[in-house]
């Protein structure tokens, strides 16, 4: 097998002959003996002081071991988080609930039938309070959604929202609002909601856990993007040493963000096994995710912009208010600042935002697919869009005269950030002469002559990912509130076998993504070992190296650049010994087909499995040489990644349903380097689907009181293989030099690309009609609505 | 109650509790953790399964309904160490991400091409309406039903899109 195509070649899944199989083991496949199951008593109200519980008839049942209220978990604290900026939630509710479906108590019993039985048999009396929900109405603070507390946690500020990183930047405002007040300026401007959003992954949350007094140390399956941090927050909330607590994530049915907090659950469930002495079982009902797993997005604001005539633009502002639900969890009051971080874009213009983080009495919002870029991108490209059309200049060519040029890079926007890399111009006009932008548009314009409502929408967005670098964790993200150290690195560790295999143990926990297949081409690559010869291991905190988790889209740049040093590590090792083995010198050691051989002479050549033989036979080493052929690597990145691209739409709108239908959808990301173009693939059509999700079909809709009015699968529409196209995908590749695989990121660039792309060439099939902006989702009915109004 | 079921080829015989629903009858009693749960209202088709050869949501269908059936789960599609067409077309084209809810979408891929050998794309997309993924965004799903349709045609199956993306 030729070896030097693996990377960056097409290989088909590894993990995949297990789960098309049905042998995937997920959480809920493994059982313990001896289980016991969970059931929650959650609040019916959004707001309400409890007046008194009784669970003495639940805890009469048969079969019921113990109901839990707070009086009996207080002392375990509240719910850890990484920015503990709000009221962190209590494991149960604390005297008043503050979100509907917050956990009152909970149940442990036989099996989960008992449980929910028993559950429904807990008494609760509830004293109403006026609940906030909405935002505009949190943001002026009359009515408090945690009573005695202001309901605005904080403004992000476009130039002081960190301190120490901003010194030396200017504050554009002054020069935003003098561009304003020229006389041969345009301003426009928009108020949109960026709506609230159900993560929904198909595998629901499910946690188990098993404390074996014995051993004085807890045993933890849980489906979590973060096992790392589930085992050091365990640790730290129940006073056990790190070593005390595993935790295992074997397949992770999806995460998406939803599974990279520590919930109220695991930590129950641990409690309940340590006070019983038996596995206590959660395993999350779809219902239960929608108000107990956190939610995303959740904006409401008004983006203006500034520019001239002619297209440039001199200025841009976003004033949004952000919902952050009831209580923080893990970044909760960070997520809008992912996006503050990205606020220009692909532009040079000077930006300025103000973003109010408001509590209300909903279900916490906090990291969801993108996290903050997908608002930020959605706001710069809709009024950029705006402005193209009120100055009546292409879309495509105002854009163009914005970009920061290739030659500017590194490049510090006017948020005090620095991108890494970018080549804006050339991905877009890669894009629109891939799509035929110009055809597109002459098939839109004749449609329209036919009185058709056909739009063409562009979209373009950079994003931040990739985290590192590990100072970034000394900037307020603490890890250290989950027990762990505060960073943001990536480990590795490759061991090649007595047998010559190759065993790769990696720190992050894939729920989805490949792993398993991505980083056995990097050591293939980087050891000219066959891919079949390598396994990868991950997600079991006993036998992983420290890792920080699956999030952000940093598994590679991250923790893959560190397998690929811990590999480059072994290789250096193994180059001395085969040398040794066939007495040339290690510089003149080539590696591939499995083995190693003296360059020029492919005959003199020894077997991964004699290197590895010789390695563990100490006698058979170079003098002096420690034996064994491992390495762990910790690769600390010296910047986060910026992925880029742009993306093409165009859709009908009929005008007598409203309903979009998508004709095209084309895509060109630029993700640096890519190990396997198959893999980066899935995952953007990922992205996209969720991105058009947000656009046309999906809202956590909320009534006055707070109750969620979407809560199951069918009021809350996901889209269906019937709802969506077939994507046009292609790629520019600008690789980043802040690490050695030039790779970005592609986990999120999908979702942050697309809604306002679907939005973009809506409204322009809509502009017609003298329509400016119509809110998602843009289901059929907001769609004729805004038609009817437009037509008086 | 005393049900009798064939289940990937084996005869089971069994008592289940009344209100049992088949999902977790073959999950919990027979081990056959493949077939999925991912909702409580019969709509993410995380849990289908054949009975008598038509696809079925398993979680909205009591065990003892199916006394006296032919069950297939995921597990028994591949014969003989040999992936199925479908199972293959999923691997091929990368028609899954988590595998959540890829054993539920081969099952009533399965389903599709025992009834028309030659789905179009649209037919695929809305047999499919009942399968929610939250991964793929159902394009390579797509393209491995279309693998397998051409693979149990005994055709040539068509390149992958992304197959020809060279930038
Ligand atoms: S688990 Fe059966 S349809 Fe969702
Ligand atoms: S592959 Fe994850 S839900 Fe379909």
């Amino acid at each position: 097998m030729s070896t030097t195509s693996v990377l960056g070649g097409i290989v088909r899944r590894r993990e995949d002959p297990a789960l098309v199989r049905g042998k995937g083991r997920y959480v809920d496949d493994v059982k313990f003996p001896g289980e016991l199951a969970v059931a929650f008593v959650r609040s019916p109200f959004a707001h309400a002081r409890i007046t008194s519980i009784d669970t003495s008839a639940a805890a009469a049942m048969d079969g019921v071991h113990a109901v839990y209220t707070i009086d009996d978990v207080r002392h375990l604290g509240p719910v850890p988080a990484q920015v503990p900026i709000g009221t962190l939630r209590p494991l149960l509710a604390d005297g008043t609930v503050h979100h509907v479906g917050e956990a009152v108590a909970m149940v442990v019993a036989d099996d989960r039938y008992v449980a929910q039985d028993a559950a429904e048999l807990v008494v609760v009396d509830y004293d109403p309070l006026p609940a906030v929900v909405d935002l505009e109405e949190a943001l002026r603070d009359e009515v408090q959604a945690h009573e005695g507390k202001s309901n605005v946690l904080l403004t992000w500020h476009g130039q002081d929202w960190w301190p120490g990183v901003t010194d030396e930047l200017v504050d554009p405002k002054p020069q935003i609002e003098e561009a304003k007040a020229r006389e041969d300026t345009v301003v426009v401007s928009l108020r949109m909601t960026n709506q609230r959003l159900l993560p929904t992954m198909i595998e629901p949350r499910v946690t188990v856990a098993n404390w074996n007094g014995g051993y004085g140390a807890f045993e933890i399956w849980s489906a979590t993007q973060i096992p790392h941090a589930l085992a050091g927050a365990i640790g730290k909330i129940f006073g056990l040493p790190s070593n005390k607590v595993r935790v295992v994530a074997p397949e992770v049915g999806g995460g998406f963000g939803a599974k990279l907090n520590i919930y109220p659950e695991d930590i129950l469930c641990a409690f309940a096994s340590q006070q019983l002495e038996r596995p206590v079982r959660f395993v999350e009902t779809r219902r239960e995710a929608a108000v107990a797993t956190i939610q995303g997005r959740g904006w409401v604001g008004t983006a203006t912009l500034v520019g001239t005539r002619d297209g440039k633009i001199l200025g841009y502002e976003l004033e949004a208010i952000c919902d952050m639900g009831a209580y923080s969890h893990n970044f909760t009051v960070a997520i809008p600042a992912l996006g503050l971080f990205v606020a220009p874009g692909q532009y040079d213009i000077p930006t300025h935002y103000e973003l109010h983080c408001v509590v209300t009495n909903l279900p916490t919002t906090d990291a969801y697919r993108g996290a903050g870029r997908p608002e930020a991108a959605y706001y710069l490209e809709r009024i950029i869009d705006h402005y193209a059309r009120t100055i009546g200049m292409d879309p495509a060519e105002v854009r163009k005269r914005n970009f920061w040029p290739p030659d500017a890079f590194p490049v510090t926007t006017s948020v005090g950030l620095t991108m890494d890399s970018g080549d804006y111009a050339r991905n877009l006009d890669a894009l629109l002469e891939w799509a035929d932008y110009e055809g597109m548009k002459r098939r839109r314009d004749e449609a329209r002559a036919e009185g058709r409502l056909v739009g063409v929408g562009l979209g373009t967005y950079v994003e931040v990912c990739g985290f590192g670098p590990s100072a970034l964790a000394g900037l307020g993200f603490s890890w250290s509130e989950y027990g762990m150290p505060s960073a943001f690195n990536g480990s590795g560790v490759v061991r090649v076998n007595p047998d010559g295999t190759c065993t790769v143990i990696i720190g992050t926990g894939p729920s989805g993504q490949g792993h398993e297949t991505t980083w056995s081409q990097i050591v293939a690559e980087e050891l000219g070992i066959e891919l079949d010869a390598i396994e990868v291991l991950h997600g079991d905190t006993a036998e992983s190296p420290f890792g920080v988790g699956t999030f952000g889209s940093r598994s590679l740049a991250v923790d893959g650049t560190a397998a690929f040093e811990a590999a480059s590590r072994v290789r250096a090792k193994a180059a001395k010994i085969a040398a040794h083995l066939l007495e040339a010198a290690p510089e003149d050691i080539r590696f591939a087909d499995g083995g190693a051989h003296v360059a020029g002479s492919p005959d003199k050549a020894v077997t991964w499995g004699e290197i590895a033989t010789s390695a563990y036979q100490p006698h058979t080493l170079p003098e002096g040489m420690e034996g064994g052929l491992e390495a762990t690597a910790v690769f600390s990145p010296p910047n986060a990644t910026w992925p880029f691209g742009a993306h093409l739409a165009m859709v009908e709108v009929d005008p007598d349903t409203g309903n979009v239908e998508i004709l095209e959808y084309w895509a060109m990301d630029d993700c640096g380097n890519v190990v396997n173009p198959m893999i980066v693939a899935g995952q953007i059509h990922g992205g996209i689907a969720q991105g058009i999700g947000q656009a046309m079909f999906e809202h956590a809709v909320y009534d006055e009181d707070g109750n969620l009015l979407s809560a199951a699968l069918m009021d809350y529409p996901m889209p269906t293989a019937g709802d969506l196209p077939s994507f046009k995908l292609n790629r520019t590749t600008t690789p980043t030099d802040v690490n050695p695989l030039g790779v970005k990121g592609i986990g999120e660039a999908g979702t942050i690309g697309s809604a306002q792309t679907i939005v973009n060439a809506v409204v322009d099939a809509l502009a017609p009609l003298g329509i400016e902006h119509v809110d998602m989702p843009l289901r059929p009915r907001a769609v004729w609505e805004a038609i009817q109004k437009a037509r008086g | 109650m005393k049900i009798s079921v064939t289940v990937n080829g084996t005869r089971y015989e069994r008592d289940v509790e009344p209100r049992t629903l088949l999902v977790h009858f073959l999950r919990e009693d027979l081990g056959l953790t493949g077939t999925h749960v991912g909702c409580d209202t019969s709509y993410c088709g995380a849990c289908t399964v054949l009975v008598d050869g038509r696809s079925v949501k398993s979680c909205t269908f009591l065990a003892v309904a199916a006394d006296g059936a032919e069950i297939t789960t995921v597990e028994g599609l591949a014969a003989d160490g040999e992936l199925h067409p479908v199972q293959e077309g999923f691997w091929e084209r990368h028609g899954l991400q988590c595998g959540f809810c890829t054993p539920g979408m081969i099952m009533s891929s399965v389903a599709l091409l025992e009834e028309n050998p030659s789905p179009s794309e649209a037919e695929i997309r809305h047999a499919l309406e009942g399968n929610l993924c939250r991964c793929t965004g159902y394009h390579n799903i797509v393209l491995a039903v279309q693998y397998a349709a051409a693979k149990l045609r005994g055709e040539q199956p068509p390149p992958a899109d992304w197959e020809e993306v060279g930038a």
